[in-house]
């Protein structure tokens, strides 16, 4: 027998992960691929202040938070993004979203010296789609790769270990391939410890637009959750804070319909998931989080290149 | 006064194991509690059941000892990093095949936790976290707010885990305290190759102390050349760093090892 196929909705477990949209959709790039629309023009979203950053952490904090993140946009563009980190820290484990080409030897200095003085982990998550210069710059601006792999450099150089995040925007196949290409540049640029993670691409903002072909009408079903591990979702474990009030997680950030209240308290409630992109993070899992989606298909075969 | 012997991540390293049950069969304790994780990168599986059984162990099952016992496709270590999920595989796929299926049947009538109550403290023994088996709580990701979370959640005034394979302890005041007990199969990525385990005292005040333990870990390598696991695990044994099942590891404790 068929089993009803309505959408599903997922209760808010416990909020282990608080996002801060810092920025808004403030950013001195514009990638083609960017779920929400980020743009040197775009305000959909706007600038978030030291006050409310410092106030919805220490609301975070009190319902236990267990991370971190920051993001945008670009959060290198906000004035007071260092202090915030600061603030974050003495709360729980950091992260840092960012295209890494506003990371100056004096940013990197004082992320460096943040992240000794810090009990929990900071991490910066660069955002790198390509390992040359042609293959990146197609998908984040003309001249984006030099600054960022800089960027990354100057961090590696601290011992920071940057993360490098990179949207996959090739065959599962070639996966291994790529991963060794984009490790073998990283190395050579001085960054030997190379940290790579994986996301898939979303069905989301630019993405839209520059991919054809994208089934638009696949959603998440009380049938899909059956015997599902809800911790992959970021729903039941996450909420976003911007200016504008509080979002059920960052890549539904454009959704009239995923804003859930202007309070932590307010957004605690459950959602159901009726957007496309609810499927994606139901497929890989850990979209968000700081480890990387896993690939579909057969597994591993070979022996992937050292790092 | 109540002591326990808390060890954890035994990873098929026999050698250490016994070495530690040794240790503790001098210190006087009144039980010795395993966290899971008997079986992983280390050789001849079968070995360590018999180690435990003799001692008394009072076993908990991990996530590893889950998969051996469901005849699960994989180790549930929460791998994600294609290299990490190489060597996690070659290392299930060896242990699966040598572990006998007496031993995995036994791994299934472990529980998954266990709850104590000593002069009043609660203590819960679980392997990764006690809301998930496999949840890696790693000292610079556990923040001190997360973790009375877990205590509240759990009712338990002491928690106690394993699963990441690096010890630490955070006294959290009032009586509460979250301990990693760390692992004996493998060393903690800090260059050395001794490993560790637990000793908790229960007084009117709870107290951990962290044991290292020096064992045989060449003969353990000759073990592993002649069972011809991957040269990158029998390094780790030897240096004390770990060359794989690195991805996991956050910012702080990245950065602290050698790869």
């Amino acid at each position: 027998m068929e089993k009803v196929t309505s959408a599903a909705a997922v209760e808010l477990r416990h909020l282990d992960n608080l996002w801060l949209q810092v920025s808004g959709t403030r950013c001195n790039i514009e990638c083609r691929h960017c779920f929400n629309n980020s743009g040197l023009h775009e305000t959909s979203f706007g600038l978030m202040t030291l006050e409310e950053v410092n106030r919805t952490i220490a609301a975070a904090a009190s319902r236990g938070v267990r991370e971190i993140y920051f993001t945008g946009g670009e959060p290198f563009l906000h004035a007071q993004l260092l202090e915030m980190l600061a603030c974050a820290l003495t709360i729980a484990p950091t992260t840092v979203l960012t295209n890494g080409m506003l990371i100056s030897d004096r940013i990197a200095d004082a992320l460096a010296a943040l992240a000794i003085e810090a009990r929990y982990s900071l991490e910066v998550r660069v955002s790198l789609d390509g390992y040359t210069e042609e293959m990146n710059d197609a998908i984040r601006g003309r001249g984006v790769f030099r600054l960022a792999l800089a960027g990354v450099v100057r961090l590696a150089r601290r011992n920071l270990l940057p993360l490098i995040t990179i949207v996959r925007t090739w065959d599962d196949d070639d996966e291994l391939a790529m991963l060794a290409a984009f490790a073998r540049v990283l190395r050579d640029a001085g960054c030997d410890r190379p940290r790579i993670k994986i996301l898939p691409a979303l069905p989301l903002g630019r993405e839209l637009t520059r991919v054809a072909g994208l089934q638009r009408d696949e959603r998440v079903t009380t049938a899909m959750l059956e015997g599902f591990d809800l911790d992959l979702l970021m729903c039941s474990n996450s909420r976003l804070v911007t200016d504008r009030g509080v979002w059920v997680c960052p890549l539904l950030v454009d959704q009239p319909d995923a804003r859930l209240g202007t309070t932590l308290d307010e957004a605690a409630s459950s959602y159901e998931l009726r957007h496309q992109a609810c499927v994606t993070c139901w497929r890989y899992g850990t979209i968000c989080g700081n480890l990387s989606a896993l690939i579909e298909g057969p597994g591993i075969a070979a022996a992937p290149e050292a790092r | 006064m109540t002591r326990f012997a808390l060890i954890g991540g035994i990873y098929s390293n026999w050698r250490a194991l016994e070495t530690t049950l040794s240790d503790i069969a001098r210190r006087q304790v009144e039980a010795t509690f395993c966290l899971g994780d008997l079986g992983a990168f280390g050789p001849y599986p079968d070995r360590v059941f018999p180690l435990l059984q003799q001692a008394g162990v009072l076993c908990l099952q991990g996530n590893y000892d889950n998969s051996l016992a469901g005849g699960l496709a994989d180790c549930q270590c929460g791998y994600t990093d294609p290299r990490d999920n190489y060597f996690a595989r070659l290392s299930y796929d060896y242990t699966f095949r040598n572990t006998s299926p007496a031993h995995k049947a036994w791994l299934g009538t472990l529980p998954m936790s266990r709850r104590l109550e000593v002069n009043g403290t609660r203590l819960l023994l679980c392997h990764g976290s006690s809301r998930k088996i496999n949840e890696f709580l790693w000292e610079s990701t556990s923040p001190d707010g997360f973790l009375r979370y877990l205590l509240d959640d759990a009712d338990a005034d002491v928690l106690c885990v394993t699963h990441t394979g690096i010890k630490w302890h955070r006294d959290l005041g009032g009586g509460r305290h979250v301990v990693n007990v760390g692992a004996l199969g493998r060393p903690e990525n800090d260059g050395m190759p001794r490993v560790w385990y637990v000793l908790l005292t229960i007084t009117d005040s709870v107290q951990v102390k962290f044991i290292p333990i020096d064992y045989d870990h060449e003969a353990l390598a000759a073990d592993m050349r002649a069972e011809r696991l991957p040269g990158e695990f029998i390094e780790t044994i030897l240096s004390g760093w770990w060359t794989t099942c690195l991805e996991v590891l956050p910012q702080k404790e990245r950065a602290r090892g050698h790869f």
